[in-house]
């Protein structure tokens, strides 16, 4: 070794990323700015409604401000009623259904590449697409109603329920299923006692936090038909009174404070 | 043989059991509520393979139509993600507890849980009432529930963070700024960068659902295709919105790698 190469390389500037890592970034940077540009060009915003926004929104909360009590026992009651039984329902309907498609997509448990893919496919598209398009498919199916609403969550909670506990299964520990094995017992067996006390904690944490987020949901199917709060929402919109909307913007925002709390506190009991 | 041995090594739980049989009366019963019978599922299997067969083959003809909608979606979801992540970072700051004075946190917690108790498309109704029809409606209601997902997460995120570097650059006599730059910023950037990027994926499901509501995109035109009975036009629209989501994964996903 030379002296000359070693000053170089003392004297070299250290830099955090590679040439390459560099250049994906400003490429990155460029798409960014590119594609909000553009958005931004050809996006339709009528700068008239933005500056009307303020008189807008006084009037909104001047035509919501006594709110419509009376609209809580004729209506908003029996609906949010409709509601929580559409998430609850959703909810278990969905593990039943999430429960065989997670062992599937568990690679400790199912060896066969072909399961595993299709079990991927059935979480993939029950993920992308939305609650509302599900419970659109399901209107039209069964028509109107809480029915199409539940049926509507429990697909689109799938994916989401299948695939967190496909990977608490293949988190479980080899131990117990070896020992199970070992002694002789059948897959039922070793499922039920080697596997499902492991997973346990987490899939009725996984059940818990879907059901808040179900909660949240359910309360918009409404809009498109499926039951629950978000018929009493529609109606009251369709019709301008938007005093009965503040109620049942109310009740809305009273019930998701009140799940997401009962929700955390149960979680924080179980886990 | 001792006692021990001829113990029953799985003991039945009997609170887990009659819980069991508590969910399973609570599921016939709702079940009932919503007259879940037999027949009515055989004429919805009936009703479905119609609206099967009227759904296939998916319509290709309204392409202008078609690309107007998805382009505004993109659109809203790009702005409102940009809008969004920039805001989330000084709402999350003010709401960090371990940086910021009690009284100030409060108020950007109660910000941020007044963005994440209404779901999007109630927003979304709100806003369209607000500056009237039309993207801008849908564009705030999606920054607004990037504020309140990105900042909360990105709050929790700075309260978990080592003081230790915060008092070494405090020391040097750095001023806020610097401490933020140099001590707290570094040590929460890549899990920023992991929350915006599911937000953006968030969004651009969003934005294809807020015209339903009168938000703009493409929702508008899936649900006036289903309200027609265009069937065979709202399986192309669901495709496109499906391949679109799966497009935006990929890019996220690309831009989680590049800067993680």
């Amino acid at each position: 070794m030379s002296a000359a190469p070693a000053a170089a390389s003392i004297a070299r500037e250290w830099q955090r990323f590679t040439p390459r890592q560099r250049l994906t970034r400003y490429a990155f940077y460029l798409f960014a700015v590119a594609a909000l540009m553009q958005s931004l060009r050809s996006v339709e915003i009528i700068p008239e409604f933005l500056e009307d926004m303020p008189e807008q929104v006084a009037d909104l909360f001047t035509r919501m401000w006594p709110i419509d009590w009376n609209y809580y026992p004729t209506t908003v009651h029996a609906a949010l009623v409709e509601t929580l039984h559409i998430a609850t329902l959703g909810t278990i309907l969905s593990l039943a259904l999430a429960f065989p498609v997670g062992i599937m997509a568990a690679r400790n448990i199912v060896r066969w590449p072909a399961v595993q893919l299709f079990a991927k496919f059935i979480l993939v598209s029950s993920r992308s697409v939305n609650s509302l398009v599900w419970a659109l498919l399901f209107v039209a199916v069964f028509g109107p109603g809480a029915l199409a609403g539940t049926l509507a969550i429990a697909f689109r909670s799938i994916g989401f329920v299948g695939k967190l506990l496909g990977e608490a299964l293949e988190e479980a520990h080899r131990g117990p299923v070896e020992a199970l094995t070992a002694a002789g017992a059948p897959p039922a067996s070793v499922f039920l006692k080697a596997y499902w006390p492991q997973v346990q904690p987490s899939f009725w944490s996984i059940a818990l936090f879907r059901l808040d987020i179900n909660i949240r949901e359910s309360a918009v199917l409404g809009l498109v038909g499926a039951g629950g709060i978000g018929t009493a929402l529609d109606d009251a919109l369709s019709l301008l009174y938007w005093d009965q909307v503040a109620m049942t913007l109310l009740t809305i925002f009273a019930v998701v404070i009140v799940a997401e709390i009962a929700v955390t506190y149960i979680r924080s009991r179980i886990l | 043989m001792s006692a021990a041995s001829r113990r029953n090594p799985f003991p039945v739980n009997w609170p887990a059991r009659v819980a069991w049989v508590a969910l399973a009366a609570y599921t016939v019963y709702a079940a009932s509520l919503f007259q879940l019978t037999w027949t009515r599922f055989l004429t919805g299997i009936d009703n479905g393979a119609k609206f099967l067969d009227r759904m296939f083959p998916p319509l290709l003809g309204k392409w202008d139509l078609l690309w107007v909608g998805m382009s505004e979606s993109v659109e809203i979801a790009l702005i409102a993600s940009a809008l969004g992540v920039v805001l989330s970072v000084p709402v999350g700051l003010l709401a960090a507890r371990n940086l910021m004075p009690g009284w100030v946190t409060w108020l950007a917690r109660g910000l941020i849980a007044l963005c994440r108790s209404f779901h999007p498309m109630i927003v979304a109704i709100l806003f369209v009432k607000s500056v009237g029809f039309g993207a801008l409606a849908g564009i705030m209601a999606l920054v607004v529930s990037s504020i309140g997902f990105i900042a909360k997460l990105f709050a929790e995120a700075i309260e978990e963070i080592s003081l230790k570097q915060v008092e070494a650059v405090r020391a040097t006599g750095a001023g806020f700024a610097n401490v933020l730059i140099m001590g707290v910023i570094p040590q929460v950037l890549a899990r920023f960068i992991g929350f915006a990027t599911y937000q953006i994926d968030s969004n651009l499901r969003n934005s294809t659902m807020v015209g339903i509501v009168g938000g703009g995109g493409i929702g508008a035109t899936l649900f006036t295709a289903f309200q027609r009975f265009d069937y065979d036009f709202v399986l192309t629209i669901l495709i496109t919105i499906i391949a679109l989501i799966m497009v935006g994964e990929i890019v996220s996903g690309w831009m989680r790698r590049t800067f993680q």
